[in-house]
Protein backbone atom coordinates (compact mmCIF):
# COMPACT_ATOMS: atom_id res chain seq x y z
CA UNK A 1 0.00 0.00 0.00
CA UNK A 2 1.49 3.15 -1.06
CA UNK A 3 1.10 6.49 1.16
CA UNK A 4 -0.18 9.31 -0.14
CA UNK A 5 2.37 11.48 -0.92
CA UNK A 6 1.17 14.15 2.02
CA UNK A 7 1.56 11.44 4.34
CA UNK A 8 5.46 10.83 2.67
CA UNK A 9 6.24 14.68 3.45
CA UNK A 10 4.66 14.59 7.08
CA UNK A 11 6.77 11.57 7.69
CA UNK A 12 10.28 12.55 5.98
CA UNK A 13 9.74 15.85 7.46
CA UNK A 14 10.26 13.82 11.14
CA UNK A 15 13.56 12.11 9.85
CA UNK A 16 16.56 13.91 11.86
CA UNK A 17 19.61 13.89 9.81
CA UNK A 18 22.27 14.80 12.79
CA UNK A 19 22.42 11.01 13.74
CA UNK A 20 25.24 8.83 12.90
CA UNK A 21 24.87 6.08 10.41
CA UNK A 22 25.02 2.50 12.54
CA UNK A 23 24.11 -0.96 11.83
CA UNK A 24 23.49 -4.28 13.59
CA UNK A 25 26.52 -5.52 15.27
CA UNK A 26 27.62 -1.91 16.07
CA UNK A 27 28.42 -1.55 20.06
CA UNK A 28 26.16 2.55 20.40
CA UNK A 29 25.88 4.15 23.44
CA UNK A 30 22.58 6.14 23.44
CA UNK A 31 21.86 9.57 25.14
CA UNK A 32 18.20 9.18 25.96
CA UNK A 33 16.45 12.43 27.56
CA UNK A 34 14.28 11.32 30.66
CA UNK A 35 11.89 13.06 33.17
CA UNK A 36 11.93 12.40 36.12
CA UNK A 37 9.03 14.25 38.34
CA UNK A 38 9.97 17.99 36.70
CA UNK A 39 13.54 17.36 35.87
CA UNK A 40 14.78 15.84 32.65
CA UNK A 41 18.02 14.31 32.70
CA UNK A 42 20.01 12.38 30.22
CA UNK A 43 20.65 8.76 30.29
CA UNK A 44 23.29 6.17 28.57
CA UNK A 45 22.70 3.29 27.52
CA UNK A 46 25.21 1.51 25.75
CA UNK A 47 24.78 -2.16 24.03
CA UNK A 48 25.25 -3.82 21.24
CA UNK A 49 22.73 -3.02 17.94
CA UNK A 50 20.65 -6.30 17.13
CA UNK A 51 17.69 -5.31 14.81
CA UNK A 52 16.95 -1.94 12.99
CA UNK A 53 13.70 -1.56 11.84
CA UNK A 54 13.40 0.15 8.91
CA UNK A 55 10.45 1.91 8.52
CA UNK A 56 10.84 5.40 7.39
CA UNK A 57 9.55 7.86 10.07
CA UNK A 58 8.87 5.02 12.37
CA UNK A 59 11.92 3.55 12.28
CA UNK A 60 13.11 1.90 15.35
CA UNK A 61 16.12 0.08 16.71
CA UNK A 62 16.70 -2.30 19.63
CA UNK A 63 20.05 -2.38 21.70
CA UNK A 64 20.58 -5.32 23.79
CA UNK A 65 23.48 -5.56 26.48
CA UNK A 66 24.16 -7.95 30.47
CA UNK A 67 23.56 -5.81 33.14
CA UNK A 68 24.49 -7.85 36.33
CA UNK A 69 23.88 -11.16 34.48
CA UNK A 70 20.72 -10.17 33.03
CA UNK A 71 19.93 -9.42 29.43
CA UNK A 72 18.36 -5.94 28.60
CA UNK A 73 17.04 -4.68 25.70
CA UNK A 74 15.50 -1.48 24.41
CA UNK A 75 13.92 -0.52 21.66
CA UNK A 76 14.50 3.12 20.52
CA UNK A 77 12.48 5.08 17.99
CA UNK A 78 15.70 6.45 15.61
CA UNK A 79 14.26 9.62 15.07
CA UNK A 80 12.58 10.28 18.79
CA UNK A 81 13.00 13.92 19.67
CA UNK A 82 14.16 12.38 22.96
CA UNK A 83 17.75 10.98 21.81
CA UNK A 84 20.01 13.34 22.59
CA UNK A 85 23.16 11.84 20.68
CA UNK A 86 24.47 8.53 19.76
CA UNK A 87 27.85 7.84 19.99
CA UNK A 88 29.50 4.53 17.89
CA UNK A 89 31.56 2.83 20.43
CA UNK A 90 32.25 -0.11 18.03
CA UNK A 91 32.04 -1.27 14.54
CA UNK A 92 31.31 -5.22 14.19
CA UNK A 93 31.73 -7.89 11.61
CA UNK A 94 28.71 -9.76 11.60
CA UNK A 95 26.64 -11.12 8.51
CA UNK A 96 23.40 -11.25 9.13
CA UNK A 97 21.32 -8.34 9.95
CA UNK A 98 18.81 -9.68 12.77
CA UNK A 99 21.56 -10.52 15.94
CA UNK A 100 18.79 -12.56 17.64
CA UNK A 101 21.03 -15.43 17.97
CA UNK A 102 23.24 -13.67 20.68
CA UNK A 103 20.52 -13.49 23.06
CA UNK A 104 20.85 -17.86 23.54
CA UNK A 105 24.53 -16.93 24.03
CA UNK A 106 26.72 -15.90 26.60
CA UNK A 107 29.97 -15.14 28.12
CA UNK A 108 32.87 -14.88 25.51
CA UNK A 109 30.58 -16.27 23.15
CA UNK A 110 28.28 -13.89 22.27
CA UNK A 111 31.43 -11.66 21.12
CA UNK A 112 31.68 -10.09 18.21
CA UNK A 113 34.79 -9.57 15.94
CA UNK A 114 35.21 -6.17 15.97
CA UNK A 115 36.29 -4.03 12.47
CA UNK A 116 39.42 -2.84 14.32
CA UNK A 117 40.92 -5.86 15.08
CA UNK A 118 40.94 -7.08 11.15
CA UNK B 1 -27.61 19.04 17.31
CA UNK B 2 -23.57 20.13 16.62
CA UNK B 3 -23.94 23.76 15.58
CA UNK B 4 -20.35 24.04 16.35
CA UNK B 5 -18.12 25.36 13.60
CA UNK B 6 -16.41 22.52 11.49
CA UNK B 7 -15.25 21.76 7.42
CA UNK B 8 -15.47 18.48 5.32
CA UNK B 9 -12.24 16.86 4.19
CA UNK B 10 -10.94 14.03 2.64
CA UNK B 11 -9.34 11.02 4.83
CA UNK B 12 -5.41 10.61 3.50
CA UNK B 13 -4.95 7.59 5.51
CA UNK B 14 -2.69 7.28 8.99
CA UNK B 15 0.63 8.21 10.11
CA UNK B 16 2.64 8.29 13.54
CA UNK B 17 4.25 11.63 14.69
CA UNK B 18 6.30 12.98 17.60
CA UNK B 19 4.83 15.42 19.37
CA UNK B 20 6.50 16.89 21.95
CA UNK B 21 8.11 13.73 23.42
CA UNK B 22 4.73 11.47 22.66
CA UNK B 23 4.32 9.64 20.15
CA UNK B 24 1.02 9.66 18.56
CA UNK B 25 -1.09 7.77 15.77
CA UNK B 26 -2.55 10.38 13.73
CA UNK B 27 -5.00 10.47 10.83
CA UNK B 28 -4.59 12.53 7.92
CA UNK B 29 -7.41 14.62 7.01
CA UNK B 30 -7.37 16.94 4.05
CA UNK B 31 -9.24 20.14 3.47
CA UNK B 32 -8.18 21.66 0.03
CA UNK B 33 -9.44 23.06 -1.87
CA UNK B 34 -12.37 23.78 0.72
CA UNK B 35 -14.62 26.78 -0.53
CA UNK B 36 -18.05 28.13 0.67
CA UNK B 37 -20.64 28.38 -1.95
CA UNK B 38 -23.38 29.60 0.55
CA UNK B 39 -25.11 30.58 3.27
CA UNK B 40 -28.42 29.14 4.64
CA UNK B 41 -30.24 31.55 6.47
CA UNK B 42 -33.25 32.08 8.74
CA UNK B 43 -34.79 34.74 6.92
CA UNK B 44 -34.87 33.07 3.32
CA UNK B 45 -34.60 29.41 4.42
CA UNK B 46 -35.64 29.19 7.83
CA UNK B 47 -32.54 27.91 9.51
CA UNK B 48 -28.71 29.05 9.50
CA UNK B 49 -26.14 26.52 7.49
CA UNK B 50 -22.78 26.84 5.91
CA UNK B 51 -22.45 25.05 2.14
CA UNK B 52 -19.07 24.00 1.70
CA UNK B 53 -17.84 22.41 -1.33
CA UNK B 54 -14.36 20.09 -1.36
CA UNK B 55 -11.87 19.10 -4.06
CA UNK B 56 -12.41 19.93 -8.02
CA UNK B 57 -14.65 18.63 -10.79
CA UNK B 58 -14.35 19.24 -14.12
CA UNK B 59 -17.52 21.83 -15.46
CA UNK B 60 -18.30 19.79 -17.87
CA UNK B 61 -19.67 17.35 -15.59
CA UNK B 62 -21.19 19.42 -13.35
CA UNK B 63 -25.03 19.71 -14.24
CA UNK B 64 -26.54 23.14 -14.90
CA UNK B 65 -28.66 24.06 -11.65
CA UNK B 66 -25.28 23.26 -9.69
CA UNK B 67 -23.06 25.44 -11.85
CA UNK B 68 -25.40 28.19 -11.51
CA UNK B 69 -25.03 28.04 -7.71
CA UNK B 70 -21.39 27.78 -8.20
CA UNK B 71 -21.52 30.81 -10.63
CA UNK B 72 -23.11 32.78 -8.07
CA UNK B 73 -20.52 32.15 -5.65
CA UNK B 74 -17.83 32.56 -7.87
CA UNK B 75 -16.29 29.39 -6.78
CA UNK B 76 -14.24 26.36 -8.95
CA UNK B 77 -16.82 23.70 -9.28
CA UNK B 78 -16.38 21.83 -6.39
CA UNK B 79 -16.06 17.61 -6.41
CA UNK B 80 -18.24 17.37 -3.05
CA UNK B 81 -20.87 19.90 -1.77
CA UNK B 82 -22.39 19.41 2.09
CA UNK B 83 -24.27 21.61 4.21
CA UNK B 84 -23.53 21.95 7.81
CA UNK B 85 -25.95 23.60 10.69
CA UNK B 86 -24.29 26.42 12.31
CA UNK B 87 -24.60 29.09 14.59
CA UNK B 88 -25.31 32.73 13.15
CA UNK B 89 -22.80 33.95 15.14
CA UNK B 90 -20.37 31.37 13.67
CA UNK B 91 -21.48 32.53 9.52
CA UNK B 92 -18.60 35.28 9.69
CA UNK B 93 -15.81 32.25 9.93
CA UNK B 94 -17.14 31.16 6.49
CA UNK B 95 -17.51 33.88 3.38
CA UNK B 96 -19.21 33.05 0.70
CA UNK B 97 -16.75 32.71 -2.35
CA UNK B 98 -13.62 32.30 -0.30
CA UNK B 99 -11.47 29.34 1.01
CA UNK B 100 -11.94 28.27 4.63
CA UNK B 101 -9.29 29.00 6.92
CA UNK B 102 -8.53 26.19 8.94
CA UNK B 103 -6.47 28.24 11.55
CA UNK B 104 -9.76 30.24 11.95
CA UNK B 105 -12.06 27.33 12.04
CA UNK B 106 -10.07 25.03 14.20
CA UNK B 107 -7.15 25.20 17.24
CA UNK B 108 -4.40 23.05 18.21
CA UNK B 109 -5.45 20.59 20.89
CA UNK B 110 -9.09 21.13 20.40
CA UNK B 111 -11.31 18.26 20.58
CA UNK B 112 -13.58 17.22 17.16
CA UNK B 113 -15.97 14.98 16.74
CA UNK B 114 -15.36 13.30 12.76
CA UNK B 115 -18.50 11.54 10.68
CA UNK B 116 -17.78 9.57 8.50
CA UNK B 117 -18.71 6.57 6.44
CA UNK B 118 -17.77 3.52 7.48
CA UNK B 119 -15.87 0.57 5.57
CA UNK B 120 -18.95 -1.75 4.89
CA UNK B 121 -18.61 -5.04 5.15
CA UNK B 122 -21.44 -6.85 3.49
CA UNK B 123 -23.66 -9.34 5.15
CA UNK B 124 -21.35 -10.35 8.43
CA UNK B 125 -22.18 -13.16 10.88
CA UNK B 126 -22.31 -12.64 14.85
CA UNK B 127 -18.50 -13.53 15.63
CA UNK B 128 -17.29 -10.78 13.52
CA UNK B 129 -20.17 -8.32 13.89
CA UNK B 130 -20.36 -9.13 17.63
CA UNK B 131 -17.81 -10.39 18.45
CA UNK B 132 -19.32 -13.64 19.76
CA UNK B 133 -17.29 -16.47 20.52
CA UNK B 134 -18.39 -19.14 18.67
CA UNK B 135 -18.21 -22.59 19.76
CA UNK B 136 -15.63 -25.06 20.33
CA UNK B 137 -13.90 -26.32 17.37
CA UNK B 138 -13.68 -30.06 18.17
CA UNK B 139 -15.31 -32.44 20.65
CA UNK B 140 -17.97 -33.71 17.89
CA UNK B 141 -19.12 -29.94 17.33
CA UNK B 142 -21.17 -30.35 13.81
CA UNK B 143 -22.26 -27.22 11.60
CA UNK B 144 -22.10 -25.02 14.59
CA UNK B 145 -18.83 -23.49 14.74
CA UNK B 146 -19.20 -19.59 13.88
CA UNK B 147 -23.12 -19.74 15.34
CA UNK B 148 -24.89 -17.45 17.56
CA UNK B 149 -26.28 -19.85 19.76
CA UNK B 150 -30.12 -19.29 21.31
CA UNK B 151 -32.36 -16.23 20.65
CA UNK B 152 -34.58 -16.89 23.10
CA UNK B 153 -36.77 -19.24 25.03
CA UNK B 154 -40.18 -21.36 23.89
CA UNK B 155 -43.68 -20.26 25.47
CA UNK B 156 -42.34 -17.30 27.83
CA UNK B 157 -42.55 -14.80 25.73
CA UNK B 158 -43.17 -17.19 22.39
CA UNK B 159 -41.35 -14.79 20.23
CA UNK B 160 -37.85 -13.63 19.89
CA UNK B 161 -37.47 -10.33 21.60
CA UNK B 162 -36.15 -7.34 19.73
CA UNK B 163 -32.31 -6.40 19.05
CA UNK B 164 -30.94 -9.50 19.61
CA UNK B 165 -27.62 -9.52 18.30
CA UNK B 166 -27.28 -11.63 14.72
CA UNK B 167 -25.83 -11.90 11.36
CA UNK B 168 -26.60 -8.76 9.05
CA UNK B 169 -25.15 -5.83 7.33
CA UNK B 170 -22.31 -4.69 9.17
CA UNK B 171 -20.57 -1.30 8.30
CA UNK B 172 -21.17 1.03 5.28
CA UNK B 173 -23.54 3.47 8.22
CA UNK B 174 -22.52 6.79 8.87
CA UNK B 175 -20.31 6.98 12.29
CA UNK B 176 -19.19 9.44 14.12
CA UNK B 177 -15.50 8.94 16.43
CA UNK B 178 -16.02 11.78 19.33
CA UNK B 179 -13.67 13.68 21.43
CA UNK B 180 -10.47 13.29 19.22
CA UNK B 181 -7.89 15.91 19.81
CA UNK B 182 -6.44 17.69 17.00
CA UNK B 183 -2.68 17.27 16.95
CA UNK B 184 -1.64 20.01 14.15
CA UNK B 185 -2.63 22.08 11.30
CA UNK B 186 -0.99 22.33 8.68
CA UNK B 187 -2.89 25.20 6.75
CA UNK B 188 -0.19 25.55 3.82
CA UNK B 189 -1.02 21.89 3.01
CA UNK B 190 -4.45 21.90 3.69
CA UNK B 191 -4.03 19.11 6.46
CA UNK B 192 -5.65 18.65 9.71
CA UNK B 193 -4.27 16.17 11.63
CA UNK B 194 -6.16 14.03 14.49
CA UNK B 195 -5.27 11.71 16.94
CA UNK B 196 -6.77 8.65 17.03
CA UNK B 197 -8.63 7.05 14.04
CA UNK B 198 -11.51 8.14 11.98
CA UNK B 199 -14.30 6.42 10.65
CA UNK B 200 -14.27 5.51 6.65
CA UNK B 201 -11.56 4.39 3.92
CA UNK B 202 -8.61 6.35 2.84
CA UNK B 203 -10.39 8.90 0.43
CA UNK B 204 -13.41 9.15 2.16
CA UNK B 205 -15.71 12.15 2.95
CA UNK B 206 -15.23 12.81 6.28
CA UNK B 207 -17.00 15.82 8.49
CA UNK B 208 -15.25 17.18 10.73
CA UNK B 209 -16.82 19.36 13.68
CA UNK B 210 -15.73 20.94 17.23
CA UNK B 211 -16.73 18.60 19.96
CA UNK B 212 -20.71 18.23 20.86
CA UNK B 213 -20.01 17.18 24.28
CA UNK B 214 -17.41 18.77 25.64
CA UNK B 215 -17.51 22.64 27.05
CA UNK B 216 -16.63 25.33 24.52
CA UNK B 217 -17.43 23.23 20.95
CA UNK B 218 -13.89 21.58 22.50
CA UNK B 219 -12.03 24.69 22.19
CA UNK B 220 -9.74 25.83 24.82
CA UNK B 221 -11.36 28.52 26.73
Amino acid sequence: MRAHPKINALESAQQRTDLPAFRAGDTVRVHYKIVEGDKERIQVFQGLVIKQHRAGARSTFTVRKVSFNVGVERVFPTFSPRIDKIEIVGKGIVRRSRLFYLRELQGKAARLRDQKDT
Amino acid sequence: MNQNPGLIGKKLGSTQLFLGDRMVNCSVIEATPLVVVGHRTKAKDGYTAVILGLGKRKASRTTKPLAGQFKKANVEPPQTVKELRVDESQLGLYPVGGQVDLNAVFQEGQFVDVQGQSRGRGFTGVVRRWSFAGFVQTHGTHEYRRHGGSIGTNMTPGRTLPNIKMPGQYGNETVSALNLKIARIDAEAGLVLVEGGVPGSRNSVVVVRGAVKKKNGGKKA
